[in-house]
């Protein structure tokens, strides 16, 4: 693997040992806010381990200047799970992969009971998730009367994943009150076909730009360690900074048994790292969540180095179909690293 | 009870060793029944977990509440 080369700054030898794109990234997006190109990206992503504490550091000190010090907490639920008819290579929820995922409905009252226990924890964002397409009527359905018992018991922000949309979809989400649509670009563009063949990544982007347009906040992100290069991961990277999503939520890959992907290696925790903090630079003012498979990959010391390195929002408690860290263990964290949470007025 | 079958693997407990399925239950639910190695119907919350095996019923884990009184 080719690495950047730390130089020396005055050529004596004598004065401190620097990385060009880290000087760069100093000036350029710390001091004036824009973020990385996709060719700074892949040098960031290129820097060896002895590199990763500066990485780091420039890192924290841009989420520091342009996003601020408070962490937005969200929980997620799977409203409807398994069964979906697309073949993304990542996911146990395939319907045409033998994965023991078996399909299931979330009754109202427990949808919100889990956003009543999601907002207990502190968090101002309830993420409802749906293994589909796209959502038929009946899906469409249960969002309405789920969305409406939710604003009616708990405040809480509501954001829904559901696939993609049609036009009228999109508006009916944004009259329902979901103020956030998640859609994953999952990967970049050149690799996508290499992790989904029943749609296309252009499919995503035109829900995605739908979305935008109808005044919801836009969700992107996806998984990293999924086979892609280092080229592509700054390649996506850059792809997401020209869509501009409020939030990108990052996946490290869990390999799921019965997937395509399911004997993947797990991601190295220094690759990961490198991942947050380069995605940090490229998308300076954006929050970046901590989503699923940080616990594999990371483990506890990992989380809170990258919430030191560049994150600014975390997944709280279980995912879609795994388990995460308790919620208690994150919001204890998150005080330990005077990191408050976002309040709920803050998001409105 | 009776574990005659792996939780997330479904292959019977005593035809190789699970230290990796074991291990990996921490951070997953159940998916087979250990009784009967049916797969069952989970339904994972930010809370908890519930397993349903059609045959010997449901599991919870974590800090499920049913709203229904279920």
């Amino acid at each position: 693997m080719t690495t950047t080369h730390p130089t020396d700054a005055v050529g004596d030898g004598t004065a401190a040992v620097g990385y060009p794109v880290l000087e760069v990234a100093r000036d350029q997006v710390l001091d004036r806010g824009e973020g990385l190109d996709e060719g700074q990206v892949l040098a960031v992503l290129r820097l060896p381990d002895d590199a990763l504490p500066e990485l780091l550091e420039v890192a924290h000190e841009v989420r520091m200047r342009w996003c601020g010090p408070e962490v937005e907490v969200e929980g997620i639920v799977s409203l409807k799970t398994g069964g979906c008819p697309e073949d993304c290579h990542f996911c146990s929820q395939s319907g045409l992969f033998s994965s023991p995922v078996r399909s299931a409905w979330l009754d109202i009252p427990s949808l919100v009971q889990a956003a009543v226990q999601t907002a207990a924890t502190g968090a101002t964002e309830f993420c409802i998730v749906a293994a589909v397409r796209g959502p038929d009527e009946r899906l469409m359905a249960q969002m309405r009367e789920g969305v409406a018992a939710i604003r009616a018991a708990v405040d809480i922000n509501v954001a829904a994943s559901l696939g993609m949309l049609t036009q009228e979809q999109v508006d009916e989400l944004a009259d329902m009150g979901v103020h956030r649509y998640n859609h994953n670009l999952e990967t970049s563009r050149s690799y996508f076909p290499n992790v989904v063949t029943t749609h296309t990544w252009e499919e995503r982007w035109s829900t995605l730009e739908m979305v935008r347009d109808a005044g919801l906040e836009v969700c992107c992100g996806g998984i990293v360690g999924m086979g892609e290069t280092l080229e592509q991961r700054a390649e996506f990277a850059a792809q997401l900074a020209e869509l501009a999503p409020h939030e990108v939520p990052l996946n490290f890959l869990n390999p799921r048994p019965g997937t395509p992907f399911g004997d993947e290696p797990v991601l190295p925790a220094t690759d990961a790292l490198r991942t947050i903090a380069a995605f940090r630079l490229a998308l300076p003012r954006t929050i970046l969540r901590y989503a699923g498979g940080r616990e594999i990959t990371l483990g506890d010391l990992g989380t809170r180095d990258g919430l030191l390195g560049g994150i600014n929002a975390v997944i709280v408690g279980n995912y879609l179909t795994t388990l995460g860290r308790p919620a208690t263990d994150d919001l204890a964290l998150l005080a330990e690293l005077s990191m408050p949470v976002k309040a709920l007025n803050a998001t409105l | 009870m009776t574990e005659d079958y792996c939780a997330r693997c479904g292959e019977p407990r005593d035809a190789g060793e699970h230290l990796a399925c074991d291990a990996a239950l921490v951070l997953e639910p159940p998916r087979y029944c250990v009784r009967c190695r049916r797969r069952m119907v989970v339904q994972v919350v930010p809370t908890g977990w519930t397993a349903r095996c059609s045959e010997h019923g449901e599991l919870r884990g974590g800090d499920v509440v049913d709203p229904l009184g279920r």
